[in-house]
């Protein structure tokens, strides 16, 4: 057995392996070879490291040196300086954006220092296609307690204990889940795990079934021992190849091992692993319409009670947990209920995995703390705003969620705060937004997302969403009116109390908190007729300042669309009819003549 | 693959399994770890360092004493190669110079173990190389 | 039973455990608005998606109004069903599904008839707040069935018929969003499916989306036309439901008025198709007795049971699905087609004129009838031997636009020859009429002996599948009836296993049978309608002076005269037809 003195660790992530990381993987590995140092440095792929916005991420161990965006033709240096030479090279290292230092430990970087790995406690750590290395790391030691030292009761009480709530949105108890599961009588019972994952810019589940299958496979092997269930499916869309292939993987390696299949580690328990795919509809994340589509059927919600707990797939109780609900679950069995309860806030326990997007420096995957606040999530390790522009707002929730404003930068983020103020946990997304964006635009934008994901079936979302979203383009295009933010209003309010699922009882949330919030933006667009955030093009103004044009006719020669008028050496003019507000006049003119308002 | 037939097999694969990734273990808490660097610059390599390194890295296993052995670069004194940086915990780095397989044993012996100061040390006004 | 106890409306009300917000209210007489639901309670049919959120109410202690259609009562419940917010919720909603409505009441095929308007008046919407885009489809048309899906609201009814009812399968949403809409998959059309035309969908489509290919303006014109003599046929289920497009109670009989309009409308010779009902049991009961004589006698050639085959959807949707099984049912036609076959020879003959100057019109509860008539194997040089099928609603318009105030009509006479019929000929308007009807004469011919009665119980009722042994002197005949095509397909699918034990089998497309047609006046969801029309139907057979066919004189006439008897070379020619592999 060749122990290796060196492991580099490379992102084997979706996004990561978009930017070439399988190449380089190759050509470190190249390098290693050329300087005889195969047996000694071993180059892991593993899942994402989160700090996506400077990947490709190399990480080399042991000395933790941390190097980020990697290019294929940076491997020979890594290889010839540092591990041959074990001079770190420095321009790979990643420069603290306050300090300008470069700091080669990653935990020395913001970025990671308030964050606490529970759910991605293997990811960028192990090799996600390598069972041992799972196994190493407490792997499926948490299954074989379950198995061999407690009752399933006690394996619910733990559970129930331990305070955690479900990740997929709802913030269900989990525990309480599985007991209800359980004492539903049938001989057929089933898990399923959620990996449909469909919020824009979400990809908290996929970095997790990439980064470490198998501790979504031993939660839900658990869960099964659990609620009496001796099959599990997980319905994962079929945009994810990676996570399939690596769950495939691992779903093989775990039966090869015997340690999912019949009888596992001789105690008589059977559990068997099937994937199931989805086609990408956001509406087919909500419990119902997941599962009918598995079986087969329109992937359209149905109407609660009954619950899937009751009556699920084909009809048999059925629990269905989120990805990272159950990657919680193997580490709360191994060290406690107590250990994972200390964690967190008041009423949501444990750490939440979000997915940092927008404009801010650290884009990336992260898990804090519950009661983590959003300043920490969005200054300390989101590394603060993109160009030093001023914050505006944060949604959280995705299209279900609801904007949140400076003044609620210090709200500890769990999931009743977050409710509290207008907006929800969600699964983890978080975009946050800076002074250049447009509130309205921004609700328009979450709208068209959830009109092309409504499933059709009832009036509100079918018909009242639509609606909406027209009435927001209408104020967009400068021909809104005041009652239409009334109108807003007032719709928003029907369809949240009279749609069907969750996706259109949710989808208004954004118009109501962007009006609660900015209503003053909104009020600029319907009454002065602009866009405060210069974002909405049908209500920017270009005009020629008479006594600054020269009539060099420069701005005449580029319109695009001819809107501009005039005679050489004479002011000239633009027929604000034609303007597409294109700004090719105001960057053109060298007199400063054009204005923009 | 053989079968996992109970948890006892189960974990006997995880001591195996642990080993290899042990490295990798450790380095997520280095601060609690004694951390030896071994300069490998040319001109480390070309004294001998190779050796110190592989013979340090056994020694230590051998001995179960978790550490964390790195190779660093050239530390700025070429004539007392092969040099060794040990840190142990809450103390600052000490460096060892001259450090042949016999030195080596001695510093785990003497230093690592015991916390005693042995000969070779070179004073200490270096940078490290995470400037 | 348990009970709960719950207030509605500040009522009180103690009512069985399990049960909807709808239901509770529905017995302390509120009438909570629904649009999407729909219920056949003796038919076993349901449909309830909770999809268009007109009936959502405010429950005490919910985030949310509850759709009362789908939630159940529990202890405790304090509903309000017409709160404020309740009121501007449901408007909102029917607002909005106006707003994706065209504006064509006034030339729209349901106007009257249509729920949706029925609701946007009883909600008195008279503005529409939130208007915009419109969704809009291709039009698509078939012998049968029109679609026109922009007026498509997205209930559902119909895909719960023709998928759980029917198990065809041809509509299911399609699209997403604002965009869905029910249709056959890839909008392709109605005529390129597997579509049966039972006209189960148009039945209960709340609004003008889907309706019957309307031919009332060729009836017109071939009234007016001096050169043609137009001749009449009325399926039997017809004169038990007409009345209720004038207003008269469900189940009223007005088959002594329908005559007298038609007569009124123009028709040269008013017939019946009972006449050929009773034509169809002359053939179809000697079928019947040939092969079970055969496989008494051992014949391992001869396949049992016989099914029957007088419904044009039932023998559509055997063509699509179980082509290998085409040698089950009878060869007999349908009365419809029995009637043209013999009008347009025999009849013919006797006026003297050319098949080509004689028109057959008929008037079917059904809407398949349209597309049967015009198969070309009942087409004679292109000819065909029924030219027009319309339906009961068809000729509810061509009365009232031909300004006949058809309540305050006289009780006519149908003419002869071909207008004459038994008691056994009209129950064929009822699932199980077909097969009671056979019986009565079957039993006759071969035990030559009389019945000792004539109302068999045991073949009627509602019940999806029905089975009943029939003691041929001596001779047990096993005898099972299916209606609805998912009941058909469940005895099919016994057939296909080796399983089944009957000799015979009557089959009809609509649950009910040809009383809850696809062509009848709309029942609204209300299944006491369907009732009232089979208990009229039984009636007008108790009414009749003759009730088993072979005692039909005209019938008797026809074989002497024409025919020679029954499944000779002359009747296989102009009574029997053969099926085609569909698949
Ligand atoms: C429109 C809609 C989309 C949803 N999408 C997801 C999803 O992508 N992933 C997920 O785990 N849960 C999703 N949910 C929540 C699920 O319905 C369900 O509550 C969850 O899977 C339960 O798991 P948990 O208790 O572990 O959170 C969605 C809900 C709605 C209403
Ligand atoms: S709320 Fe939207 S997604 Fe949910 S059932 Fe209704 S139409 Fe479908
Ligand atoms: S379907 Fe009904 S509401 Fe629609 S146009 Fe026709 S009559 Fe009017
Ligand atoms: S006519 Fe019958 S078979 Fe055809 S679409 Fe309608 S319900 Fe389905
Ligand atoms: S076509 Fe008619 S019955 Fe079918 S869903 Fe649309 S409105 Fe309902």
């Amino acid at each position: 057995m060749t122990e290796y003195r060196m492991h580099l660790l490379i992102c084997g992530g979706t996004g990561c392996k978009a930017s070439e990381s399988d190449e380089i993987k190759n050509r470190l590995n190249k390098f290693i070879s050329d300087s005889g140092l195969q047996n000694d440095v071993q180059v892991v792929a593993t899942g994402c490291f989160g700090f996506c916005e400077k990947g490709p991420i190399v990480k080399v161990l042991p000395d933790n040196t941390f190097y980020v965006e990697v290019k294929p033709g940076d491997a020979e240096e890594i290889i010839k300086e540092h591990v041959v030479k074990g001079r770190p090279v420095k321009r790979l290292l990643y420069t603290d954006p306050t300090t300008a230092k470069h700091i080669s430990d990653s935990k020395g970087m913001d970025f990671y220092k308030k964050q606490i790995r529970i759910a991605l406690k293997n990811c960028g750590f192990i090799n996600p296609e390598n069972i041992d290395e799972y196994i190493a790391r407490n792997g499926y030691e948490a299954m074989g307690k379950c198995l061999t030292e407690m009752s399933p009761e006690d394996v619910i009480k733990e559970v129930k204990d331990s305070g955690l709530r479900g990740r997929g949105g709802g913030g269900f108890p989990t525990g309480l889940k599985w007991e209800i599961t359980r004492n539903v009588e049938n001989e057929q019972k089933y898990v399923v795990c959620n990996a449909d994952e469909g919020d824009p810019g979400a990809f908290m589940d996929r970095s997790i079934l990439e980064g470490d299958p198998h501790s979504v496979i031993e939660a839900m092997a658990i869960c099964g021992y659990c609620i009496g269930a001796d099959k599990g499916l997980v319905y994962i869309r079929a945009e994810y190849p990676l996570a399939i292939q690596r769950l495939k993987i691992a779903i093989k390696q775990a039966e090869e091992y015997g340690l999912i299949g019949d009888n596992i580690l001789g105690t008589g328990f059977n559990f068997n692993l099937e994937l199931r795919y989805g086609a990408g509809a956001f509406v087919c994340g909500e419990e119902t319409a997941l599962i009918h589509s598995m079986e087969g059927l329109r992937g359209e919600p149905t109407f609660k009670p009954p619950f899937p707990s009751v009556s699920g797939y084909m009809g048999k109780p059925t629990n269905v947990n989120n990805v990272e609900t159950f990657a919680n679950i193997p580490v709360i069995i191994n060290k406690g209920a107590t250990w994972f309860s200390n964690i967190g806030s008041d009423k949501s326990k444990g750490t939440k995995v979000f997915a940092l997007a927008g404009k801010i420096n650290n884009v990336g995957l992260i898990e804090v703390p519950m009661g983590t606040t959003l300043r920490e999530v969005i200054y300390d390790i989101g590394g603060g705003i993109k160009d030093g522009k001023a914050f505006k707002a944060v949604q959280t929730g995705g299209p279900s969620g609801g904007c949140l404003t400076k003044d609620m930068l210090d709200i500890p983020i769990d999931y009743d705060n977050l409710l509290a103020s207008g907006s929800m946990m969600g699964s983890g997304g978080m975009i946050v937004m800076d002074e250049d964006d447009c509130m309205v635009s921004i609700a328009k934008f979450y709208l068209e997302f959830t009109l092309e994901e409504s499933c059709g079936k009832c009036t509100p979302c079918r018909v009242g969403n639509k609606r909406l979203h027209e009435i927001l383009e209408k104020i967009t295009e400068g021909k809104g009116e005041e009652e239409d933010i009334e109108r807003l209003n007032e719709l928003s309010m029907v369809i949240k109390d009279t749609a069907l699922c969750g996706l259109g009882q949710t989808s208004p949330n954004p118009v109501l908190s962007t009006i609660l919030n900015f209503g003053e933006e909104y009020k600029a667009h319907v009454i002065d007729g602009k866009c405060p955030a210069g974002q909405c093009k049908s209500l920017l103004r270009y005009d020629i300042v008479e006594d600054v044009c020269t009539g060099c006719t420069l701005c005449f020669r580029n319109c695009p669309v001819g809107a501009i008028s005039g005679e050489r050496r004479k002011p000239h003019y633009i027929d604000q009819s034609l303007c597409i507000k294109c700004g090719v006049c105001f960057d053109k003119c060298k007199f400063n003549a054009i204005t923009l308002t | 693959m053989a079968k996992i037939k109970t948890l006892a097999d189960l974990r006997k694969i995880k001591e195996e399994a642990q080993s290899k990734i042990k490295l990798r273990e450790n380095s997520d808490n280095p601060e609690q770890l004694i951390q030896i660097k071994v300069g490998m610059a040319t001109c480390g390599i070309a004294s001998g360092a190779k050796d110190t390194m592989k013979y340090l890295v056994e020694e230590l296993e051998q001995e179960a004493i978790d550490a964390v052995v790195t190779q660093t670069g050239c530390m700025g004194y070429c004539y007392a190669e092969p040099t060794v940086e040990v840190t142990v915990p809450k103390k600052e780095p000490v460096v060892f110079g001259y450090v042949n397989k016999e030195k080596a044993r001695e510093i785990i012996d003497m230093y690592i173990k015991r916390g005693e100061l042995i000969d070779g040390i070179i004073p200490v006004n270096f940078k490290t190389i995470d400037e | 039973m348990d009970t709960v106890n719950l207030t509605i409306d500040n009522k009180p009300v103690v009512v069985k455990e399990g049960i909807t917000i709808l239901e509770a209210a529905s017995g302390i007489g509120i009438d909570i608005p629904t649009l999407c639901h729909m219920k056949l309670d003796d038919l076993n049919i349901e449909n309830k998606p909770g999809g268009c959120r007109i009936c959502v109410v405010e429950v005490n202690g919910r985030r949310n109004l509850a759709p009362a259609c789908c939630t159940n009562v529990h202890d405790g419940m304090e509903i309000n069903t017409h709160s404020m917010r309740v009121i501007n919720a449901r408007r909102t909603v029917m607002e909005l599904i106006l707003s994706d409505h065209p504006f064509d009441c006034l030339i729209c095929a349901k106007s009257g008839n249509c729920d949706l308007q029925d609701m946007a008046h009883k909600l008195g919407i008279r503005e529409i707040r939130y208007k915009g885009e419109q969704s809009t489809y291709r039009e698509d048309t078939s012998p049968a069935i029109n679609r026109e899906i922009d007026k498509c609201i997205m209930c559902r009814r119909c895909e719960t018929m023709c998928n759980e009812v029917q198990t065809v399968g041809v509509l299911s949403a399609i699209n997403r969003g604002f965009e869905s809409v029910v249709s056959p998959a890839f909008e392709m059309n109605l005529d390129h499916s597997v579509c049966t035309y039972c006209g189960q969908c148009v039945a209960v489509c709340p609004t003008g989306a889907l309706t019957e290919v309307d031919e009332t303006g060729k009836v017109i014109r071939a009234l007016s036309d001096p050169s043609k003599t137009v001749i009449v046929q009325t399926a039997p289920a017809v004169r038990a439901a007409l009345g209720e497009e004038f207003d008269m109670e469900a189940g009223t009989l007005v088959t002594g008025k329908l005559v007298a309009a038609l007569r009124r409308l123009g028709f040269d010779h008013i017939f019946d198709t009972d006449f050929a009902a009773d034509l169809t049991i002359m053939e179809e009961g000697t079928e019947l007795l040939n092969r079970l004589g055969k496989h008494l006698a051992g014949d391992k050639d001869v396949k049992l049971p016989i099914l029957t085959s007088c419904c044009p959807a039932w023998v559509k949707f055997f063509e699509h699905q179980f082509p290998e099984m085409m040698d089950i049912p009878s060869t007999a036609r349908s009365p419809q087609q029995m009637f043209g076959a013999i009008a347009k020879t025999y009849f013919a003959d006797k006026l003297g004129i050319k098949r080509e100057d004689l028109v057959v019109v008929s008037i079917m509860p059904c809407v398949a009838k349209k597309y049967e008539c015009g198969r070309d194997e009942f087409k004679t040089n292109d000819n065909p031997d029924v030219d027009h099928a319309i339906t009961t609603r068809e000729l509810a318009a061509l009365i009232k636009l031909s300004n006949i105030d058809f309540k305050s009509l006289p009780n006519e006479d149908f003419d002869n020859p071909l207008g004459e019929s038994t008691g056994a000929a009209v129950i064929f308007g009822t699932t199980g009429g077909v097969i009671e009807a056979a019986v009565r004469t079957a039993y006759e011919v071969h035990t030559k002996k009389e019945l000792p009665r004539l109302d068999f119980e045991e073949l009627r009722g509602m019940e999806g599948i029905r089975e009943a042994t029939i003691d041929f002197d001596g001779l047990p005949i096993k005898i099972g009836i299916a209606h609805g095509l998912g009941n058909a397909r469940k005895l099919l699918e016994d057939i296909q296993a080796g399983k089944s034990k009957f000799h015979a089998i009557e089959i009809m497309s609509c649950p009910g049978g040809c009383i809850g047609g696809g062509g009848q006046p709309y029942h609204h969801g209300n299944v006491e309608v369907l009732k009232k029309r089979q208990v009229a139907i039984y009636q007008e057979d108790k009414n009749k002076a003759i009730r088993k066919s072979h005692e039909n004189p005209h019938i008797v006439k026809l074989y002497e005269e024409f025919l020679g008897e029954p499944m000779s070379e002359k009747a296989h020619h102009l009574l029997h037809t053969s099926y085609f592999d569909r698949t």
